[in-house]
C-alpha cells in the first residue's frame, strides 16, 4: 500500500514536472515571437534605405572667395564651408593643443588649409553658431559665437569657451576636383 | 414581407428577360506560366531580372516610366556599386535650381528615381494618340494575373498569338452577337408592333429600324476594332493602343540566352514583377522561418494545453 | 478585493493595496470563473482581441510613415513597401490582419448566434458587440481609403455616396462628409483623423464588453447557467493555455497569407493610383463588406437599399427580444439548428452575391437572400420561439459528462474552490 501511493506521488511529481517544463518552454517561445514581432516595428523608426541614400552632397566651391563662408545642407543639417584666410590659417594651427578642452591639431581638421569644412550645429544642444555671415559676431576666437549659450569656437571650428563639450564636427569630406567636393 | 416577394418576383422577371443582355467585353484570361518566383520556394532570378531590365530600358521607356525605381534597387538584379553608377550615369536627371535659380541637368546618381519619359500626363498622352502609358512600377499587382498577364499581353498581339485561341475568341464573340442580335430582334418586334397599331392614326410616325444580322465573327477585322488600336487577345476588349512592342531579336542578350519573343515578354514581365515586389523573396525566407516556429510553438502550446486540461472532464 | 490576491511580493502589495489593479487582473484573468465546458468556437473572442491589439501597434507604426495628402499618400504607402526597414513587413501584417479580425468577428458572432450567447441576462453584452462590429466597419472603409488607389478612391465616393440617398437633408451629408464637392484632400484627411482615433474608441467598448461578460460569466455550449464550483475552472491556465493554443494555429493561417498571399484577399486595381476620372470596371469592396453590399444592391431603390443594408446590422441590436425561445443553446434547439445552418449559408451566399455583378441570377439569388437574411430575424426567429420544442436541458453542466466518464473522472478534476 505505502509502496503503491509513493510510487503514484512520484509518477504525479513527474506528470508535474513535465507540465512545468511545457509551460517553461512556451512561455520562452512567446516572449522570443513576441521580440522577433517588435523588431521590424522598432526597426522601421530607423533611417529607411531613401533617406540613407541621400546622404551625400556635392559643392562647386569655385564661387567661394578667401574669407568668405558658405552654408551647406547635408542629412538636414547645416555644414560650414570657410574659404580661409593666411592669417586664420596659421592663428589656427599655432594654438597648442594644451588651450583646448577638446585636443585636435588644426590639420587633423582639414584636407587642405584653405578649406574649412565643419558641422554646423553647436555640440552644445545643436544650435546654429553665428559667424558665416561678414557682419555676424565670430565670438572671442574669430571663428563662430553661438548664441543660444554663448560657446566660441577658433578659426578651426575648435571649442574654446562656454559650454559646448566638443569641437564642431568634421564631416566625412573627398576633393573629387581642386573645385568640387563631396560631403558623405 | 410583401415587398421582397414581390421584388423577388419582379426579379425573376428580369432575370428571364434579362439572361440575353451582353456582358462588357472581357478578354480572356491569361494562362498560368511557371515562373522562378512561382509557389513557396520560388526566388527571382538574378540574370533574367537583369535580362529583363534590358529589355525594359531599350524598349518599353521610351514610353513607360517606373517612376517608383531608383537606380539604387537595381543592386537587387546583382550589380555591384561600379556597375550600378554606370548604368546611373547613362541617364541625365533634371536637378536644381542652382544658385542663380536655374534648373540643370546632371548625370544620374544612385539615389535618382528612372526619369520619366514624358514631362507630365498631358504631354504623355499627346505623343500617344491621347492614351497614357501606365507607369510600369506596380503595374505587375495592378493587374488580375499579374505577370501571367504581361506574358500573356505582350506575345497576344495577332501575329503572335495561337490559331486556337483565336478561334475560342471568335467562337465567343460569334455567340455574343446572336445573343445581341436576338435580343434587338425582340426589342424590335414589340417596337414594330406599337408602330403598326399607333401609325394608323398618325402618319407621321418613324417606322423602327429592324436591326441587322451583324453576323459571325470569323477574323480579326470583323471585331470591328477602331484603326487606331492593335488586336490583343488578352486585353480587355482586345483593342489595345500599344502596338506590338517585342519581337524576335528586339533586344540582343549579352548572356547568350535565344533573343526570342517568348524570352523578352517573360524576362521584361519577371523584371515588372520585381519592381512591383522587391521584397517578395525575403518575405518567403522570413515566412518559412515564422512558418517552422509557429508549428513548434502551436505543437507545444498544444502538449501543455493536453497536459493541463488532463485533470477536467 | 486584496485578500484574493496570492502572493509575497511586498511591492505587488504596497501597490494593491493603494490601486488595487494586479486584485482586479488577477479576478479578470486569472482566477476568474469559466465554464469547464467551453469548446474551441469560444477561442474567438480572444483571438479578435488580439487582432485589435496587432492593429493598434502596426497602424501607429505606419502612421509615422505615411502622408495624408492626396498627391503623398499613394506613394508615402509604397516608400513604407520599398524603403523603410521592414515597411512592406508591418503594411502587410496590417492589411492582412483587418481581413483576420473579421474572420475571428465573425465567427465569435455566428458562435454566440449558434449558442444563444445573446440570450438574458447577455442581452448588453451582445449589444455591445454589434456596436464594436458597427465602429470596425467604419475604422476597416476608412482605413481602406487610405493608400488612396482607383479602389480606395472610388469605394469612397460610392459608400459616402449612401447618405445622398436621405431626402432633403442628403446631399448636404455627404458634402459635409466629404468637405468639399468631391472626396478629395480634405476628405482623405479627416478619414486618417478618424481611422486613428477609432481604433481606441473600440478598445473602450471591448473594456466595457468585458465588464458586461465578468457580471454573469460565458455562456457556454450547453447554454445553462452554471450551478456550481464543480461546473467552473479557473481562467488560469485552463483558459490560457487554450487561448495560446488557439493564437497558435490563429498564426499559422495568417502566416500563410502574410508571407505567401499578402494581396490575395485585396484588389489589384488598388495598386494603381486614385484617378477621380476614371472608374475602374468593377468596384468592389473588400471581402468582409460584401455580405452587406449584396444586400444593398438588392432594393431597387436607393433610399431602401441603404435602409436595408443599415437595418441589416441593425436588426441584430433587437435580436435577443425576436428571439423569445427559452432554451438557449442550438444543441437543444432541433429545429433552430437547421434554420442557424440555413442562415449562415445564406450569409455566404450573399458574400458571394456581393462581388458579382448585380445582374441576372447574381441579381435574383441577392434579392431572394436578401428576403431570406430579414425573414430569418423577423419571422422565423419568433415563430420558432413559440413553435418548436426543445430538447430537455441537462441538470447542470456536470451532468452530461459525468454520463460518460463515470463520477470519478468527475471529482478528479479540480472545481473552483471559491467560485
Amino acid at each position: 500500500m505505502a509502496a503503491d501511493s509513493a510510487h503514484a506521488s512520484q509518477k504525479s511529481q513527474d506528470e508535474e514536472t513535465r507540465r512545468d517544463f511545457l509551460y517553461l518552454v512556451a512561455t520562452a517561445m512567446g516572449a522570443v515571437g513576441a521580440g522577433a514581432f517588435a523588431w521590424p516595428l522598432v526597426n522601421s523608426m530607423n533611417p529607411s534605405a531613401d533617406v540613407l541614400a541621400l546622404a551625400s552632397t556635392e559643392v562647386d566651391l569655385t564661387p567661394i572667395e578667401v574669407g568668405q563662408s558658405l552654408t551647406v545642407v547635408w542629412r538636414g543639417k547645416p555644414v560650414f564651408i570657410r574659404h580661409r584666410t593666411e592669417a586664420e590659417i596659421t592663428e589656427a594651427a599655432g594654438v597648442s593643443l594644451d588651450e583646448l578642452p577638446d585636443q585636435e591639431a588644426d590639420s587633423d581638421r582639414v584636407v587642405k588649409p584653405e578649406w574649412l569644412i565643419v558641422g554646423g550645429n553647436c555640440t552644445h544642444l545643436g544650435c546654429v553658431p553665428l559667424g558665416q555671415k561678414t557682419g555676424d559676431e565670430k565670438g572671442e576666437f574669430g571663428g563662430w559665437f553661438c548664441p543660444c549659450h554663448g560657446s566660441h569656437y577658433d578659426t578651426s571650428g575648435r571649442i574654446r569657451k562656454g559650454p559646448a563639450p566638443e569641437n564642431l564636427p568634421v564631416p566625412p569630406v573627398e576633393f573629387l576636383d581642386d573645385n568640387t567636393i563631396k560631403i558623405g | 414581407m410583401k415587398k421582397f416577394v414581390l421584388t423577388a418576383a419582379a426579379a425573376a422577371v428580369t432575370l428571364s428577360l434579362g439572361l440575353g443582355t451582353a456582358h462588357a467585353a472581357e478578354a480572356i484570361k491569361a494562362p498560368s506560366k511557371s515562373w522562378s518566383f512561382s509557389g513557396v520556394f520560388g526566388t527571382y532570378d538574378q540574370a533574367q531580372l537583369q535580362r529583363g531590365y534590358q529589355v525594359y530600358k531599350e524598349v518599353c521607356s521610351s514610353c513607360h516610366g517606373m517612376d517608383l525605381i531608383a537606380f539604387r534597387n537595381l543592386a537587387d538584379l546583382g550589380y555591384n556599386e561600379d556597375e550600378l553608377k554606370a548604368l546611373a550615369a547613362e541617364y541625365e536627371v533634371t536637378d536644381g535650381p542652382d544658385d542663380d535659380g536655374e534648373m540643370f541637368d546632371r548625370t544620374a546618381r544612385l539615389s535618382d528615381y528612372f526619369p520619366s519619359p514624358f514631362p507630365n500626363a498631358k504631354a504623355a498622352a499627346a505623343s500617344n494618340g491621347g492614351a497614357i502609358p501606365p507607369d510600369l512600377s506596380l503595374v505587375a499587382k495592378a493587374r488580375v494575373g499579374g505577370p501571367d498577364y504581361l506574358y500573356a499581353l505582350l506575345t497576344g498581339y495577332e501575329e503572335d498569338v495561337s490559331a486556337d485561341v483565336l478561334q475560342s475568341i471568335y467562337e465567343t464573340e460569334t455567340h455574343k452577337r446572336e445573343v445581341q442580335y436576338a435580343a434587338d430582334l425582340e426589342a424590335y418586334s414589340v417596337k414594330k408592333a406599337k408602330y403598326d397599331e399607333a401609325v394608323k392614326t398618325d402618319s407621321s410616325l418613324k417606322e423602327p429600324k429592324m436591326p441587322e444580322d451583324p453576323g459571325p465573327v470569323e477574323s480579326v477585322e470583323d471585331l470591328g476594332l477602331p484603326d487606331t488600336s492593335s488586336f490583343n487577345a488578352y486585353f480587355p476588349g482586345y483593342g489595345i493602343a500599344m502596338a506590338a512592342p517585342l519581337a524576335d531579336e528586339s533586344v540582343e542578350y549579352s548572356d547568350g540566352t535565344p533573343a526570342t519573343l517568348s524570352n523578352h515578354a517573360a524576362d521584361v514581365s519577371a523584371f515588372m514583377m520585381w519592381a512591383a515586389e522587391p521584397s517578395m523573396d525575403q518575405r518567403k525566407q522570413m515566412g518559412i522561418k515564422v512558418i517552422l516556429f509557429l508549428l513548434v510553438f502551436t505543437g507545444i502550446l498544444y502538449a501543455a494545453k493536453r497536459k493541463c486540461w488532463s485533470d477536467v472532464h | 478585493m486584496s485578500e484574493h490576491l496570492k502572493t509575497n511580493n511586498a511591492v505587488i502589495k504596497w501597490i494593491d493595496h493603494r490601486l488595487p489593479v494586479f486584485s482586479m487582473m488577477n479576478e479578470t484573468m486569472i482566477d476568474y470563473p469559466a465554464p469547464k465546458n467551453l469548446n474551441y468556437w469560444w477561442n474567438f473572442g480572444s483571438l479578435a482581441g488580439l487582432a485589435l491589439v496587432v492593429m493598434i501597434v502596426t497602424g501607429i507604426v505606419l502612421a509615422m510613415q505615411y502622408t495624408a495628402h492626396v498627391d503623398y499618400a499613394f506613394n508615402s504607402v509604397e516608400r513604407i513597401m520599398r524603403d523603410v526597414n521592414g515597411g512592406w513587413l508591418v503594411r502587410y501584417i496590417h492589411m492582412n490582419m483587418a481581413s483576420f479580425f473579421f474572420i475571428a468577428v465573425f465567427i465569435h458572432m455566428f458562435r454566440g448566434l449558434y449558442y444563444g450567447s445573446y440570450k438574458a441576462p447577455r442581452e448588453i453584452l451582445w449589444m455591445l458587440g454589434v456596436v464594436i462590429l458597427l465602429l470596425m466597419m467604419a475604422t476597416a472603409f476608412m482605413g481602406y481609403v487610405l493608400p488612396w488607389g482607383q479602389m480606395s478612391f472610388w469605394g469612397a465616393t460610392v459608400i459616402t455616396n449612401l447618405f445622398s440617398a436621405f431626402p432633403l437633408i442628403g446631399e448636404s451629408i455627404v458634402t459635409w462628409l466629404w468637405g468639399g464637392f468631391s472626396v478629395d484632400n480634405p476628405t482623405l484627411n479627416r478619414f486618417f483623423a478618424l481611422h486613428y482615433l477609432l481604433p481606441f474608441v473600440i478598445v473602450g467598448v471591448v473594456a466595457v464588453h468585458l465588464w458586461a461578460l465578468h457580471r454573469f460569466g460565458s455562456n457556454n455550449p450547453l447554454g445553462i447557467e452554471a450551478k456550481g464550483p464543480q461546473d467552473k475552472i479557473p481562467f488560469h491556465p485552463y483558459y490560457t493555455v487554450k487561448d495560446a493554443f488557439g493564437v497558435g494555429v490563429f498564426l499559422l493561417a495568417f502566416s500563410g497569407f502574410l508571407f505567401f498571399a499578402p494581396n490575395f484577399m485585396g484588389h489589384p486595381d488598388n495598386y494603381i493610383p486614385a484617378n477621380p476620372l476614371v472608374t475602374p470596371a468593377h468596384i468592389v469592396p473588400e471581402w468582409y463588406f460584401l455580405p452587406f453590399y449584396a444586400i444593398l444592391r438588392s432594393i431597387p431603390d436607393k433610399l431602401m437599399g441603404v435602409l436595408a443594408m443599415f437595418a441589416s446590422i441593425g436588426i441584430l441590436f433587437i435580436l435577443p427580444w425576436l428571439d423569445r425561445s427559452p432554451v438557449r443553446s442550438a444543441k437543444f434547439r432541433p429545429v433552430y439548428k437547421w434554420f442557424f445552418w440555413l442562415f449562415f449559408a445564406n450569409c455566404l451566399l450573399l458574400g458571394w452575391v456581393g462581388q458579382e455583378a448585380a445582374e441576372g441570377l447574381p441579381l435574383l439569388l441577392g434579392r431572394l437572400a436578401t428576403a431570406y437574411y430579414f425573414i430569418h430575424f423577423l419571422v422565423i426567429l419568433p415563430l420558432l420561439g413559440v413553435m418548436e420544442r426543445p430538447k430537455p436541458l441537462p441538470v447542470s453542466i456536470s451532468e452530461p459528462v459525468l454520463k460518460g466518464g463515470g463520477a470519478l473522472a468527475g471529482a478528479a478534476a479540480k472545481p473552483m474552490e471559491k467560485a
